[in-house]
C-alpha cells in the first residue's frame, strides 16, 4: 500500500489528497507461464514496490510449497486458487492493484497456454500496455508471437518487452541486443506501434524496480520506471461524440435523462447530437449529475443527459455528433476470439451485445482462421475454442459502430449462446459492408462516387498550399492517420494545368488533394476554386500559427464538415 | 455561432475561429478515483437495466457504504431502483444494527433484513460450530435462502478484488449456478465493459461494481465525498479481552471464555463482521482522515483481523465456491 509513506513530504493532508488523485491508471496486461518467470515478476515487481502486507508475505514464507530457486517463491503471491498453486500454473486472469507515489496500476495477469487465448484476450481487451516476456535462454518462441499477436489483436498501444532470466546469460549484452531486434522485427510485422526492450530478472530482482549493477551497459529505464513514465494516451475528437443509452431517468413528469458512460467526444449544453437509430435531431440541455450539472462529459464519465427536446429514446440507442456520425449497419466484419468448446459455424445464429445493445446476428462466412504461433492465416469453416478469425456478420437490427482500431467501445461486441447463454465469443469490428451487398440488380453497374465517399466516411477536396512543402507532408501523414483517403501532390511534379485537367478523377475516386506549390496566380486559384467548390480550402487564405505542429490541429477542425456524410443524405 | 455555422455546413472554409470547438482534438483526463466511479456507475446501470430483479447486498461495512453512494449517482435524480438485502447473523455490532436503520431510512431506500432463524434459534454459535459451520448457517445459507425466497436474479456486492487471492480472479459479473456455488475454472470470459447479463431460471449473477477498487481507494473516497460509516471504525475506548492474539470487543460479559481477562484498550474495527469473530486494532485514528494516514503507515491486510479467513489455506475460496460473496 505505497501510497505517498513519506508523511513529511505531504505538506498537509490535503495537499497529499490533492497529490493522489492526481495519480494516473494504467492498466497493463502480462501473460505467459511459470516457466517463463511472469508470476515471479509480478511478485517481485509488488514486493520490491512495496505493495505486499507483511501476513500475505508471511504467508508465502510458511507455505508448504516453494517451486522456485530463490529463499522467497514470489510467484505464490499472484497464484489466487488451491489448483493453481499445487500445479503451478496459472487458470484464470487475476487482477493486482498497486501503486507507487507517482501512478496507480492494475494488472491482468493472464495464462499464456494456447488454450487461454481467451482469458489473454479479457485481460488485453482494457489494457493500455501489454507486457511481453522472453526467456533470453530461448528466445522468441511461437508464444510469444501468440501474446504479441493478442495484444495487437486488442489494440493495445503499448509493449513492453521484458527479456528475463539475463542472469542465466551472465547478463550479456550481445543477448539482450540480438533478443531485441527479433522482437522489434516481429513488432513491425504485426504493426505494434510502441515497443520497448528492457533486460531484467525477475527472480534476481535486476532492472525490475532497482537499476542492476549487473548490466552497466543498459542505459534505459528499469520496469517500474517505464510503467511509471510510459505516456498514456486520452485524446478524442470533440465532436466524435458517442453516447450508448444505458438506461432512461424519469423519477418524475419533469425529468427525463438519458443514462450513460460517454465512448468518445465531448459533450456541452447546446451541443447538436443526432439519435440513432430513429435520426431525431435535439441539443443536449443539461449534463445531470449527483454532484450538480456538470459543464462538459467526455469519456469515460458516466452522467445523465437531458435534452431540449421531447424525442423517444431508449436503452440500446445511441446519441451521436452529426457532424461525425458512426457507422449504421446491419453487415459487417470483424476479428473474433472464439471462447467456447462449441463450434461456430456459418449460418447458425447468436445474440450479439453491441454497446447497451443486444441483437440477433448470425456468422455469414468465415474468411480465415490466423494460426496464432505462426501467424499464418487458414481457411476454415468453423471455429474452434480459442480460434481467432475474420468473420463476415449479418445482423437483425443495424448497429452504431465504428472500427475497433478507432474505438474500442463502439466497435466491439461479445457473442452469446442464445440457449445455454454462454459468452462464446468476442469481436472486433474491422468493416462496414453494407456497401458490398451485391445483388443481381447491382452487380454489373459501375461504382458510384457517392459509394466511394460512404466507404471512405468522407467526401473529396482540394486542399491548396503555397510555399510550405513541409506542412503539406505534414498535412498528409496526420489525414492519413486519422483514415482519410489522402495523397499529397507537388507543383514540382504535377503542374497546376494537370491538376485541373486531372480533378475530376480525383474527385470521383473520393480523394483528399493537398497540392503544395510555390506562389499560384489568382486566376489559377479561381480555376481551382470553381472545380472543387466548396471543398476547396485555401490554407493561405487563413491565419495559421507558424508552427506546423500547431497548424495542423485547426486545419483538422476545418475539414470537419467532409465527413459529414449523415447530414446531407440524398444529397449526392 | 460555432454551431450554426456548422449545421450550415458551408462556409467553413474561411472561418479561422472555430479551434476549441468542433473538431478539435482534446486531451482530456479524468482522475483515476473518478474514472472509478464512472466504471462503478456503468456497471450499476447495466445490471439494474438487463435484470428482472436485482438486489443489493448490504453489509453495512464502510465498502456498502460507497456502493450505496455509487448506487445513488448512478441513478440520480431518481431513486435507487432496487432494494438493499441485509444477512443478519444476530451476532452484529449494535452499532452496525442502528447505524443500518437510520441511514437507509435517511436515504429512503427499501431495505430487507434476513436471518437463518432456525439455526439462531438451535443455537448456532462459532464456538458451538466452529467458524467455518457457523458462517455456512449465518451468512451462506442464510443469504441463497433470502435470495431464493425473494427471487432475485442479480445481488450487487461490495467485494474488492485487492480484498483476497480468490477475489482476484472474480469477474465483476460472477455466475451462479441454480446452488448459488461459483465455478472458478469456469467462469464467462468477460470483456472491455460488455457484461453478460443472461441465465436461466433459478441460475443468478452476482454483480461487483467495487472490483477494481483498493482498501485506499475506498477510504479515499469516503474522504471526499464525505459519505457516512459507522462509528466503530473510529478508535474510542472499549471493553474487550484478548482471544488467540485478537482484540475482540465484549458487550456482554456471557461470552467471557474461561481465562479471560476483560480490560479497556482504545482500538478501531478495519473491517466489520460478527463480534466474536471480528478482532479490533488498537489505534487511536478517530477521524478520517487518521484512518487514511494510519492505513498508509500500515503493513498488514485489512482481513488479516478476520478469523474466519484463515481457518485454512485457501479457505475464502472454499467458501465462495458454496456461495459466500
Amino acid at each position: 500500500m505505497s501510497v505517498t509513506a513519506n508523511k513529511e513530504a505531504w505538506g498537509g493532508f490535503e495537499s497529499f489528497i490533492d497529490q493522489n488523485l492526481a495519480k494516473e491508471l494504467l492498466r497493463f496486461t502480462t501473460a505467459g507461464s511459470v516457466d517463463d518467470g511472469k508470476s515471479t515478476l509480478i511478485g517481485r515487481l509488488l514486493h520490491d514496490s512495496k505493495s505486499v502486507f507483511e501476513d500475505q508475505l508471511a504467508a508465502v514464507k510458511k507455505s508448504r510449497i516453494n517451486r522456485s530457486t530463490g529463499t522467497v517463491d514470489f510467484s505464490l503471491l499472484t497464484d489466487g486458487l488451491r489448483a493453481e498453486r499445487e500445479q503451478g500454473i496459472t487458470i484464470d486472469v487475476a487482477y493486482r492493484y498497486f501503486e507507487t507515489p507517482r501512478r496507480k496500476f492494475i494488472i491482468a495477469d493472464t495464462p499464456g497456454h494456447e488454450q487461454y487465448t481467451r482469458n489473454m484476450a479479457t485481460g488485453a481487451s482494457t489494457a493500455n500496455l501489454a507486457v511481453i516476456l522472453i526467456d533470453s535462454t530461448k528466445g522468441v518462441l511461437a508464444q510469444t508471437r501468440r501474446h504479441t499477436y493478442i495484444a495487437s489483436l486488442l489494440g493495445i498501444p503499448n509493449v513492453l518487452v521484458a527479456i528475463n532470466k539475463m542472469d542465466l546469460v551472465q547478463y550479456r549484452e550481445d543477448v539482450f541486443l540480438r533478443l531485441q531486434k527479433d522482437f522489434e522485427a516481429l513488432a513491425k510485422q504485426l504493426a505494434v506501434p510502441h515497443v520497448v526492450a528492457i533486460p531484467i530478472s525477475a527472480l534476481m530482482g535486476d532492472n525490475v524496480v532497482a537499476r542492476s549493477a549487473n548490466m552497466p551497459w543498459y542505459h534505459g529505464p528499469t520496469f517500474l520506471e517505464h510503467l511509471e513514465s510510459v505516456p498514456l494516451r486520452v485524446e478524442t475528437m470533440s465532436d466524435s461524440v458517442r453516447f450508448p443509452v444505458q438506461y432512461v431517468i424519469r423519477p418524475d413528469a419533469s425529468f427525463r435523462g438519458f443514462a450513460g458512460q460517454v465512448a468518445s467526444g465531448v459533450i456541452r449544453p447546446g451541443d447538436p447530437v443526432v439519435s440513432l437509430p430513429s435520426e431525431r435531431k435535439s441539443r443536449v440541455r443539461s449534463i445531470a449529475t449527483f454532484d450538480g450539472d456538470a459543464p462538459e462529459a467526455f469519456p469515460p464519465m458516466s452522467v445523465t443527459l437531458t435534452l431540449e427536446d421531447e424525442i423517444d429514446l431508449s436503452r440500446g440507442d445511441m446519441l451521436v455528433s452529426p457532424a461525425l456520425p458512426p457507422r449504421v449497419s446491419r453487415h459487417f466484419e470483424a476479428m473474433v476470439v472464439w471462447f467456447n468448446a462449441e463450434p461456430a459455424e456459418p449460418g447458425r445464429s447468436y445474440l450479439l451485445k453491441h454497446t447497451s445493445r443486444t441483437v440477433r446476428a448470425k456468422a455469414l462466412k468465415i474468411r480465415y482462421r490466423v494460426n496464432v504461433n505462426s501467424l499464418v492465416q487458414e481457411p476454415v469453416d468453423h471455429l474452434q475454442m480459442n480460434d481467432i478469425a475474420y468473420v463476415e456478420f449479418e445482423t437483425v437490427s443495424p448497429l452504431f459502430f465504428d472500427p475497433y482500431t478507432q474505438n474500442r467501445t463502439t466497435g466491439s461486441f461479445i457473442l452469446i449462446d442464445p440457449i445455454s447463454n454462454a459468452t462464446l465469443g468476442a469481436g472486433m469490428i474491422r468493416a462496414d459492408l453494407s456497401d458490398q451487398t451485391v445483388t443481381e440488380d447491382s452487380a454489373h453497374k459501375p461504382v458510384t462516387a457517392s459509394e466511394r465517399y460512404k466507404r471512405h466516411g468522407h467526401y473529396p477536396a482540394l486542399i491548396l498550399v503555397e510555399g510550405n512543402p513541409a506542412l503539406a507532408a505534414r498535412l498528409e501523414r496526420a489525414l492519413f492517420g486519422e483514415h482519410f483517403e489522402v495523397v499529397h501532390l507537388s507543383g514540382e511534379d504535377t503542374p497546376v494545368s494537370v491538376l485541373e485537367s486531372q480533378f475530376k478523377v480525383f474527385e470521383s475516386t473520393g480523394l483528399v488533394v493537398i497540392y503544395s506549390c510555390g506562389s499560384l496566380d489568382p486566376d489559377a486559384k479561381r480555376r481551382l476554386k470553381a472545380l472543387a467548390t466548396d471543398r476547396f480550402f485555401d490554407l493561405s487564405a487563413l491565419d495559421l500559427p507558424v508552427e506546423e505542429r500547431d497548424a495542423v490541429p485547426k486545419i483538422f477542425s476545418l475539414l470537419q464538415p467532409l465527413r459529414s456524410l449523415a447530414d446531407k443524405k440524398g444529397q449526392d | 455561432m460555432e454551431n450554426a455555422s456548422k449545421e450550415n455546413g458551408k462556409s467553413l472554409a474561411t472561418d479561422a475561429g472555430l479551434y476549441e470547438g468542433p473538431g478539435f482534438i482534446a486531451t482530456k483526463t479524468l482522475n483515476y478515483l473518478k474514472t472509478l466511479e464512472a466504471e462503478s456507475i456503468q456497471i450499476f446501470r447495466e445490471a439494474a437495466a438487463e435484470f428482472a430483479r436485482p438486489v443489493m447486498l448490504y453489509s453495512i461495512g464502510k465498502d456498502s457504504s460507497v456502493m450505496l453512494r455509487l448506487a445513488q449517482k448512478a441513478f440520480y435524480p431518481g431513486k435507487i431502483p432496487f432494494p438493499l438485502l441485509h444477512i443478519d447473523t444476530s451476532y452484529k455490532f449494535p452499532e452496525m444494527i442502528e447505524f443500518r436503520d437510520r441511514y437507509t431510512r435517511e436515504i429512503g431506500v427499501e431495505l430487507i433484513v434476513h436471518k437463518n432463524q432456525e439455526a439462531v434459534d438451535a443455537g448456532a454459535n462459532p464456538f458451538a460450530l466452529g467458524t467455518q459451520k457457523c458462517c455456512g448457517l449465518l451468512k451462506t445459507k442464510s443469504l441463497l435462502d433470502a435470495l431464493s425466497e425473494g427471487g432475485f436474479t442479480a445481488a450487487f456486492g461490495g467485494a474488492r478484488r485487492d480484498e483476497e487471492k480468490s477475489r482476484a480472479k472474480e469477474r465483476v459479473y460472477s455466475f451462479r449456478d441454480s446452488f448459488g456455488q461459483w465455478d472458478p475454472k469456469n467462469q464467462r470470459p468477460e470483456l472491455w465493459n460488455i457484461f453478460n447479463s443472461r441465465i436461466n431460471k433459478g441460475e443468478s449473477i452476482r454483480v461487483f461494481p467495487l472490483s477494481n477498487w483498493t482498501e485506499a481507494d475506498i477510504w479515499f473516497y469516503i474522504h471526499l465525498e464525505k459519505i457516512p460509516i459507522v462509528p466503530l471504525y473510529f478508535a474510542k475506548e472499549h471493553n474487550v479481552v484478548i482471544r488467540d492474539g485478537s482484540i475482540v470487543v465484549v458487550y456482554d460479559n456471557s461470552v467471557v471464555l474461561k481465562g479471560e481477562k476483560v480490560q479497556r484498550i482504545v482500538c478501531r474495527m478495519r473491517s466489520l463482521g460478527c463480534v466474536s469473530c471480528t478482532g479490533a486494532i488498537r489505534s487511536d485514528a478517530d477521524t478520517v482522515p487518521k484512518i487514511i494516514e494510519e492505513m498508509i503507515s500500515f503493513r498488514r491486510s485489512e482481513r488479516e483481523n478476520r478469523v474466519i479467513d484463515h481457518d485454512e489455506e485457501g479457505s475464502m475460496e472454499i467458501k465462495k465456491r458454496e456461495g459466500y460473496f
